[in-house]
């Protein structure tokens, strides 16, 4: 019963993501990557990762969406020549997509690669969460404040205002 | 063994190079690392339920979705100016303004 679910969202991850790829409007896409990021929040609850789940569904759904929409209301859309133009081209361009899943897929089912992932599990016993963030992996933390400063000075150096000019 | 989570991951990082190649606006370009990120989010979190090693996992999905949303912003920025001095998010116009 569990599986049957986890494949009925699999589908739609996947029917989701095809979608954000293949809407015209930029907007309606960047809602469709929102659906994405709700439907992996869902498997990723059903796979038993809710910590990591919740984080997936209030930056990704939510923090993402607001940065693709404010970075499209602040670049013009194109106007409707440009987009006719773009729309009679826009679906031959997902011409080839098809056969190199096809492609792909078949290479893999032909190859079998193995995924073993056991010689690098059970050494230790699973720790807890808590432990593992706060002191396995805590240069981690360290890292990811790092690279949140990065970025906040990255997006002040861009943004600010040319004052000589 | 080749599971269907697997499979899933594959076709995620399939649509998402895809789409990356094709595509020549920049915003788009953008949705399909976001696509690409969504294909390794799964794949750490099939990892860590093969491996047993659940919360190293979650761990590692924190800091990715933290790098991702500070590439993203830094991105949208660069983004941006580049509109406001080209006037496009197309890459051939941008490139043949900028030759």
């Amino acid at each position: 019963m569990n599986n049957t679910v986890l494949y009925i969202f699999l589908g739609l991850l996947v029917v989701s993501a095809l979608l954000t790829v293949m809407i015209k409007n930029t907007l309606k896409a960047v809602i469709a990557l929102a659906c994405t990021s709700v439907i992996l929040t869902i498997i990723m609850f059903i796979m038993g990762a809710p910590l990591a789940a919740i984080f997936e569904l209030s930056v990704c759904a939510g923090l993402v969406t607001a940065i693709f929409a404010s970075t499209i209301s602040l670049t013009d859309n194109p106007t409707d020549e440009e987009s006719a133009e773009k729309n009679k081209k826009r679906l031959s361009r997902y011409v080839f997509l098809p056969i190199i899943i096809v492609v792909i897929i078949g290479i893999m089912f032909i190859t079998k690669p193995a995924l073993d992932f056991t010689w690098f599990t059970n050494t230790v016993a699973e720790d807890t969460l808590q432990n593992t963030i706060w002191h396995v992996r805590n240069l981690d933390i360290a890292g990811q404040i790092v690279v949140i400063l990065a970025g906040v000075f990255g997006i002040v150096t861009l943004l600010k205002e040319r004052s000589k000019k | 063994m080749l599971t269907i989570i697997f499979l899933t991951v594959v076709l995620l990082y399939i649509i998402g190079f895809y789409y990356l190649i094709t595509t020549r606006n920049l915003i788009r370009i953008l949705i399909a690392l976001e696509v690409l990120t969504k294909g390794l989010v799964l794949m750490l979190i099939y990892v860590g339920k093969v491996t047993e090693q659940m919360a190293t996992a979650q761990t590692m999905v924190i800091t990715l979705i933290i790098i991702e949303v500070v590439i993203l912003a830094v991105a949208a920025g660069i983004i941006i100016n580049i509109f406001n001095r080209t006037d496009s998010l197309d890459t051939r116009k941008i490139f043949r303004k900028n030759k």
